[in-house]
């Protein structure tokens, strides 16, 4: 795993502070030209993994890769699961159901079970988790994607409900079908470490907002850290700039002093911000690296 | 999310949908009913969160106060704003806690709109915008409750609601209404766009302006702008702008002319993150008005209740008669005229 990530959040118009920032930033990336401009200086100044939603345009990206293979030789994705919008956007529109029927590849089965209100077994609800796995998974088809995340809005759904055997389902899929490393990303990571240990999830991969002034670490500030100093598991740092609010060079010192941290994903929309938190980064983080893990 | 709450128990389920109630045992080891009389019998909880179809909230809402529950009720509150009313009184006779799920009102930038309005930052307040968009309904076809107006779903109850109870909290109910626009867009049977009008008596004028078939926005949006003698304040969920006018305000931390608060700053941390703090945080304040007996909540149901005679207002003012013009007007009549002389 590399010490930096490029994340995907400035491509498609999320932006936490503010929305005419958004905005700004989804007409900067209409023409997906301008968003291979920006992944190609990623990767020409050695961000080479991709840490990105299923979004749909993130395909035409993976096929660009793809299609390359001499100019991106180690390039590698770090696929996030489900883009949220789509099926929250769906489930207003037809309910939570109809919303995993319409992204379900085997339609046929889920509809029948609705239709004729039957109850579902464990066995078969683990099954469409599967199903919906492997939709999400199509378009990195031949793509190296060492670590594939569960987004936050589902892991803190479901844990917040105390279904947290599902993790483990995720996380059986992730490595017997694609051989990677399943990944947790939260904003209340003191709460999922120690379920994902409990469940027999060894050294997980959890990745939260992680930053000076305690932007969306619930839980609090101080939990935090107990959990990066008391717990084994590989924390990815994100929102180290908390939008934007923390100046760069305070925002990195202060998380290359934190224990516990492998890697750090961040956004970017010129070459120049790449450069400067690559620069901050190799200047503050001297210690023990991320490149230890081998995957 | 309730369920990892310090202070509670869930007791018990209930649902319609035969698949997820089997989801959710089986996944959580939750009790689970499709009968709601008899979870209330065999569980009596100490309090109940209702979030169901609109049109169900009436119904439920007096079970659970009839078996001494406090109630946390999705919104809208009512689709009848005299339940709503006979509602908010049956909580306050039994003297149960009483909450309608408006988490605007848990927003930071919304929550500091409403202080800066108190102290009269701005001075007197002349005009208000209150806006909402986002893309709920973009074609013509829809499954769920929310494309049917019996189910209380539509723009006006689902997304208007949103706006329209920030008015009414920063400046009670409004005295009038006129020129309510509740149009269609994509939907058959329901709303899509809601327009209109209010007056707050001595108080300001507001435009309502709610669309739920805008692509451009990613999610739901909910604006505020008021103009006053003294300056304008703007607030979307993610940032709080206030223009002032005068040299020094009497505002801790604000200064002459523009300033920004972002949501960075301005939110609390919440116990629990799902998509918002403001879930998290109206949620936490219902059990915390429960565990210190507080009364005066911020969101009760008789502050919801004002919220739906509003909605009910606009209804009636967009569907009575209108004068409709029978003739050409003039400007139209000189126009032909002029042409064929």
């Amino acid at each position: 795993m590399d010490r930096l990530l490029f994340g995907d959040n400035q491509f498609f118009g999320v932006n936490h502070m503010s929305e005419e920032k958004a905005r700004i930033q989804s007409l900067r990336f209409r023409d997906i030209q301008a968003i291979y401009a920006v992944l190609d200086a990623a990767y020409e100044e050695g961000v080479k993994t991709f840490m990105c939603t299923t979004h749909d345009r993130v395909e035409e990206i993976c096929e660009r890769v793809r299609t390359n293979p001499d100019k991106y030789p180690d390039y590698q994705f770090f696929p996030c699961m489900p883009y949220a919008h789509k099926y929250a956007n769906a489930a207003t529109e037809e309910g939570i159901i109809g919303a995993i029927r319409r992204f379900s590849p085997e339609e046929g089965f889920l509809s029948a079970a609705i239709r004729g209100g039957v109850s579902l077994a464990s066995k078969d609800v683990d099954g469409i988790v599967r199903l919906l796995i492997d939709a999400e998974m199509k378009m990195f088809r031949n793509l190296r994607t060492p670590v594939i995340f569960l987004q936050n809005v589902v892991v803190d759904f479901v844990l917040g409900l105390g279904m947290t055997q599902t993790f483990k389902v995720f996380a059986d899929h992730i490595r017997s079908r694609y051989n990677a490393e399943p990944g947790f990303i939260t904003m209340n990571m003191p709460r999922l470490v120690p379920e994902l240990l409990g469940i027999g999830i060894e050294n997980p991969i959890v990745c939260s907002n992680i930053n000076k002034i305690g932007f969306r670490m619930c839980g609090g500030f101080k939990a935090y850290e107990e959990t990066l100093r008391n717990y084994k598991f590989r924390a990815i740092a994100m929102s180290v700039y908390a939008s934007g609010s923390i100046p760069p060079e305070e925002a990195i010192r202060w998380v290359c002093d934190q224990p516990n941290i492998k890697s750090i994903v961040f956004g970017a929309s010129s070459r120049a911000n790449i450069q400067s938190t690559k620069g901050l980064v190799d200047k503050y983080w001297t210690g023990a690296t991320a490149n230890d893990l081998n995957i | 999310m309730i369920r990892v709450h310090p202070n509670v128990d869930i007791a018990a389920v209930c649902d319609t949908s035969k698949i997820l109630l089997s989801i959710m045992e089986k996944k959580t080891g939750i009790a689970c009913y499709s009968d709601v009389n008899q979870m209330m019998n065999d569980t009596k909880p100490d309090a109940v969160l209702i979030a169901t179809p609109s049109r169900h909230h009436e119904s439920l809402v007096r079970l659970a106060l009839e078996n001494a529950a406090h109630v946390f009720c999705e919104k809208p509150f009512c689709l009848n704003w005299a339940s709503s009313n006979e509602l908010a009184a049956l909580a306050e006779s039994k003297g149960l806690i009483n909450q309608v799920g408006y988490h605007y009102r848990f927003v930071a930038a919304f929550r500091e709109m409403k202080r800066l309005l108190s102290l009269g930052a701005i001075g007197t307040v002349s005009h208000v915008l209150a806006e909402a968009y986002g893309p709920v309904v973009l074609r013509p076809k829809g499954k769920s409750w929310r494309s049917k107006k019996e189910e209380g779903g539509g723009c006006l109850y689902d997304y208007a609601a949103h706006p329209i109870n920030l008015l009414g909290w920063f400046f009670g109910r409004p005295s009038s209404i006129s020129g309510t626009v509740i149009n269609t867009v994509f939907s058959d049977d329901t709303d899509d766009e809601v327009y209109g009008t209010m007056r707050f008596g001595s108080g300001p004028s507001a435009q309502i302006s709610v669309n739920w078939s805008d692509e451009s926005y990613r999610k739901m949006t909910v604006k505020m702008t008021a103009w006053g003698t003294a300056g304008k304040l703007y607030a979307d969920r993610q940032e709080f702008h206030a223009f002032l006018r005068n040299e020094s305000p009497q505002v801790d931390g604000y200064t002459k002319g523009w300033n920004i608060r972002y949501t960075t700053e301005l939110t609390d941390p919440v116990w629990f993150y799902v998509r918002g703090e403001e879930y998290s945080a109206q949620l936490d304040y219902f059990i915390q008005c429960i565990l210190a007996g507080e009364r005066d909540n911020l969101n009760s149901f008789a502050s919801a209740a004002e919220t739906d005679y509003a909605l009910a207002l606009m209804t009636e003012d967009a569907t009575q008669g209108r004068v409709t013009s029978a003739v050409p007007s003039p400007v139209l009549a000189r126009k032909k005229s002029f042409f064929r002389g």
